[in-house]
């Protein structure tokens, strides 16, 4: 056990695995970087933000693949070895390059049990970064994972911590179904305790990151930090909130959302994808659905505007859903008076 | 300071502790207390414990809040007697807090003692190692599932003027997840192994549950390494075992399945917070550990009952000390009765079976008593 | 060139099964009785023969919407497509996957393709999972002139070089990417393309199995060998619409009817193979009948299957969930 930060601790999963079974290999632009480079340097870069650094060292050409920037056939060529024997790990880089080769994730990789009538395995891992704070602007900071989370035959997962990024990986690469990993570009130098051994965080599992009386709050990846921020500041006002991590939002915990909002009776749910057809909108339909009964205020999102991620600072500021947003929800649900009908 | 007001501040529950939160107050606000009245409730990282009051007195205000997390030392309440005044409490307060961040700013850097992992003839071990003086060392010896997490309330206070040493048995905690063929006399290989390594010819052995199996087979395999045994709650000295218990710590995957097969842990069921069963899943998911567990469970609970008599071991026993909960719904107390005469054994109230976390101070104060004679 | 005489027989009734399959598919389908759409591989036979006589169930293939000939010329099993192409549940995907999805990856038959261009990257893949795990197998991308002008294939191209890959593309090129000819759609060649990616190219007329079979083999041997990826170009012409019911007006007269007079693959397989003494004309017919026997009972037992069941309809997305 020892501190650790996300990127280490992605880096730390992928090097255990790859130790682990030899069918595990990984790919993606620049995960080594250097090659054909004139200075005759390799592992050059080792990812975009170094996530990878040091594997090409250990693990060689063979299964530290540089890619050229071809993203349609190299996420393909993922999903083609994953189905023939290999356990590939592909890296997307940033998630807003799925522009670029989202058949071979839609219609290849996630479709390939259910078409082939239950007969395939494609143990694949699409790692990609996402999500803004970083002053990256529309084309490098969205958070896409309502788009993958909407196909049928894909997990999607948001790991919140360097804990859970390094459990929720491993057991990534050791699923024999599609797995997409979205990292929060933001969160790599996060540190906490992680252990140094393998170990496994089990998918649809969601993590209570604490437990309150008054409201629920259900946040995704890098929003659980906010939460539990906003979570800190409202108990010392008297405000005791569940904070819910649901880990992977393919396959969903469902029933643990319900369990929390039964006990507490209000919910605010912090997404900070585009709001149409958004995490927040599905768990919304889910509990409007499922624990109406329950429910002592009307849901609050808290959720970015319709629009594209903006570049300068102060925009992005306003665009992001941040802890004094996420209070102000649960003050708004708190505060919530119920009118009799006539 | 005024001499008649005592200040109720934030207590450090073992090593590792350094924030808590104050989970619920016990006493209103104007209500009178004894010296060793529950306080308040205190959650830690690992487990909520009561904190009592160290004098008598009113409890003339409740500076924090419940649910809130402060540092340790960190004032969270006011004791005075009736007649003093509110401004007189006002200033103490004040003057307590201006003292209590300077103070913390400078001693930033204690650190507590973190475990290493070592390799213990060919195996990792977990080890924690403190403490120095002129007796015999301690070994602590935790249980089936446990680690060295379950002295944090004992550890420190064992190691005032002596060394003790907690380890992670194989299987459990950071050690090496390969438990062999996970029986006793395996366990208590490692224990002499263990003495090896760190040059220790003879040591006073405590130990819990399965833990004190273990002693008490090093004790019949190595007798010389032993001065004394202090077995908590120790498996061994009957056939009863609660596998409802041993069964669900091996399934449980999430907080909601594993927190009711934790309250058999205890007597008082509100100590078993999701935090210690989040660190218990947080063990599980290590690759092995639940391989382990099964494999220790199979050699040494077949069929429902402990598989390994040690009654035998305690004739010939050295100085042993016996302390159990009574209420124990793991491995009942009555496993305690018909000891030889020679032994002491200690039946504590309203306890389960970890005398040694919900009655930490009695425990300590017992081993330190019979570790002094 | 030396064609040991099983694989002649076994390639002339991969030939027939294929064009009996489809002639059938062609006739019950305009009965009403299979739902969807079919996209038929009548006059291509041996192209996807020729192709995948060269290889074992080890090696790997990708096939097109138009993939009925790829999956038997792999070996996929006549009945269970049938079965799928009926929508039933004794079909080869249980039918959830119908005409465009039939796959058996224990054949090394990854699937037919709903989406033009999608199988060369997959084909990369599997490339790769034969080098890496040095199982000496390598992988085929079958797809049109149509795909060959996808970014996807293109991509391929380079990727499949760039790594060094055991992959041969195989061009089928029937002249026209659905309805539009190729002609207009193809900027410059699919020589020029290949040489432009570093690979080796080589062609052959799509109707003579020989030369597809000759031709196909020395591509795979390159591959096969460590030398990295292929183009194979095979000169084809499509009998059938792009789908069922397509009225082709997009083609001239007698453009079909000539294709099938002097182009047909099975009746110059004979013609060679019985004039050179190789096989004789009454053991080609003995396959002839077997193979219209096996087309109908595999037809008749579709018929009968039972359909899927709602249990079937959430099964399968997932290994687990």
């Amino acid at each position: 056990m020892s501190k650790k930060s996300y990127r280490q601790a992605i880096n730390e999963a992928l090097r255990l695995e790859m130790r682990r079974d030899p069918r595990v290999i990984i790919m993606g632009e620049d995960v080594a970087g250097g090659q054909g480079g004139t200075s005759g340097v390799v592992d050059a870069w080792g990812g975009v933000l170094g996530v990878t650094k040091g594997l090409y060292t250990e693990f060689g050409p063979e299964r530290v693949l540089d890619t050229p920037i071809t993203e349609a056939s190299y996420i393909g060529a993922a999903a083609g070895a994953a189905a023939t024997g290999l356990r590939p790990v592909a890296e997307l880089m940033f998630v807003d390059f799925v522009g670029c080769c989202l058949d071979q994730i839609m219609n290849q990789a996630a479709k390939f049990r259910y078409m082939f009538g239950g007969k395939a395995r494609t143990p694949l891992v699409i790692r990609a970064m996402f999500g803004a704070g970083f002053n990256a602007a529309a084309q490098h900071s969205q958070a896409l994972y309502p788009l993958f989370t909407h196909i049928p035959g894909l997990k999607v997962v948001i790991p919140s911590s360097p804990y859970e990024a390094k459990g929720l990986l491993i057991e990534a690469i050791r699923d024999d179904d599609p797995v997409i990993f979205l990292e929060h570009k933001v969160m790599y130098d996060d540190e906490e305790d992680v252990p140094d051994e393998s170990y496994t965080i089990p998918f649809g599992e969601a993590n209570l990151t604490r437990e309150g009386d008054d409201v629920t709050i259900v946040a995704f990846g890098r929003m659980v930090k906010l939460a539990n921020e906003a979570a800190d500041k409202l108990e010392r006002q008297g405000i005791s909130c569940t904070v819910i991590d649901p880990r992977t939002t393919s396959p969903l915990d469902r029933d643990t959302i319900l369990d929390c909002v039964a006990d507490t009776g209000r919910l605010v749910i912090v997404d900070e994808s585009s709001p149409r057809c958004n995490m927040a909108a599905d768990v919304s339909a889910l509990v409007a659905e499922e624990a109406f009964d329950a429910l002592k205020a009307p849901i609050r999102r808290v959720i970015p505007p319709h629009t594209p991620v903006p570049f300068a600072s102060v925009l992005e500021a306003l665009y992001l859903p941040d802890a004094a947003k996420i209070e102000a929800a649960v003050k708004a649900v708190m505060n919530h008076k119920v009118t009799e009908a006539a | 300071m005024n001499a008649s007001i005592t200040p109720i501040t934030m207590p450090k529950f073992g090593l590792a502790m350094t924030e808590g939160k104050l989970a619920g107050w016990m006493v209103r606000p104007g209500a009178t207390v004894r010296a060793g009245d529950d306080l308040a409730d205190i959650e830690t990282s690992k487990i909520t414990n009561a904190y009592e009051s160290p004098a008598a007195g009113v409890l003339r205000r409740q500076v924090a809040q419940e649910g809130e997390m402060l540092a340790v030392g960190a004032l969270i309440g006011v004791l005075a007697d009736a007649d003093t005044s509110d401004a007189d409490i006002d200033a103490f307060i004040a003057q307590f807090n201006a003292e209590f961040s300077a103070g913390a700013a400078e001693e930033a850097d204690d650190t507590p003692p973190e475990p290493s992992v070592m390799d213990v003839k060919g195996r990792s071990l977990r080890v924690l190692d403190i403490g120095h003086g002129e007796g015999d060392p301690i070994v602590l010896i935790h249980g089936f599932g446990g680690d060295i997490g379950n002295w944090l309330f004992n550890h420190a206070a064992l190691a005032t003027g002596r060394r003790v040493i907690a380890f992670d048995l194989p299987g459990h905690g950071g050690s090496t997840k390969d438990v062999g063929p996970g029986s006793l006399e395996f366990f208590s290989s490692v224990v002499v192994d263990l003495l090896d390594t760190l040059g220790i010819d003879r040591a006073h052995l405590v130990a819990h549950s399965l833990g004190g199996a273990v002693a008490l087979t090093t004790v019949k395999n190595a007798p010389s390494r032993v001065t004394s045994l202090a077995l908590v709650a120790p498996a061994g000295l009957g056939p009863d075992i609660n596998m409802e218990f041993i069964d669900g710590f091996i399934t449980a995957d999430r907080q909601k399945t594993l927190i009711p097969v934790l309250s058999y842990l205890v007597h008082d069921k509100g100590l078993i917070g999701r935090k210690m069963a989040d660190d218990v899943l947080r063990y599980k998911r290590l690759d092995g550990a639940v391989d382990a567990l099964r494999q220790v469970a199979a050699a040494n609970f077949t069929d429902g009952r402990q598989t390994d008599n040690l009654r035998p071991v305690l004739e010939t026993a050295p100085p042993t000390l016996i302390i159990w909960g009574k209420d124990d719904e793991i491995l009942p107390s009555s496993h305690a009765a018909n000891l030889p005469d020679a032994i002491t054994v200690e039946i504590l109230p309203d306890t389960g079976h970890m005398p040694q976390m919900e009655r930490s101070e009695e425990v300590n104060t017992k081993i330190r008593a019979f570790l002094a004679h | 060139m030396q064609i040991a005489r099983e694989t002649l027989l076994r390639s002339y009734r991969a030939m027939r099964t294929i064009r009996d399959f489809e002639e059938r598919l062609h006739v019950e389908f305009a009965t009403g009785e299979i739902p969807g759409f079919v996209h038929l591989y009548c006059g291509e036979e041996a192209s996807g023969v020729g192709v995948c006589a060269n290889l074992t169930d080890n090696d790997t293939i990708s096939s097109t919407h138009r993939g009925h000939g790829h999956c038997i010329a792999k070996g996929v099993e006549v009945s269970g497509m049938m079965a799928e192409i009926y929508g039933k549940s004794t079909g080869v995907c249980r039918g959830k996957g119908g005409s465009m999805h039939i796959a058996d990856l224990s054949r090394g038959m990854l699937g037919a393709n709903g989406i033009v261009g999608g199988g060369p990257p997959l084909m990369c893949g599997a490339a790769l999972s034969h080098k890496l795990l040095k199982d000496g197998g390598v992988a085929v991308a079958f797809y049109g002139d149509g795909a060959s002008n996808e970014g996807s294939t293109l991509e391929s191209l380079n990727l499949a070089t760039v790594w060094k890959l055991p992959v041969v593309f195989v061009v089928e090129d029937n002249g026209y990417g659905e309805a539009t000819g190729s002609s207009f759609a193809v900027a410059g060649t699919q020589k020029a393309r290949a040489e432009g990616f570093g690979m080796p190219y080589m062609e052959c007329d799509g109707s003579d199995f020989f030369a597809v079979y000759q031709t196909a083999g020395e591509a795979i041997a390159h591959a096969r060998a460590g030398n990295g990826p292929v183009m194979l170009h095979v000169h084809l012409a499509r009998w059938y619409g792009h789908f069922e019911g397509d009225a082709m007006t997009y083609r001239a007269a007698g453009e079909v009817a000539e294709a099938k007079r002097d182009h047909d693959c099975l009746e110059l397989f004979r013609k060679k193979v019985t004039e050179a003494g190789l096989l004789e004309h009454s053991e080609l017919d003995a396959i002839d009948e077997a193979v219209r026997d096996e087309i109908e009972s595999s037809v008749i037992a579709a018929k009968a299957a039972p359909l899927p069941g709602p249990a079937d309809l959430l099964a399968d997305v997932y290994v687990r969930y």
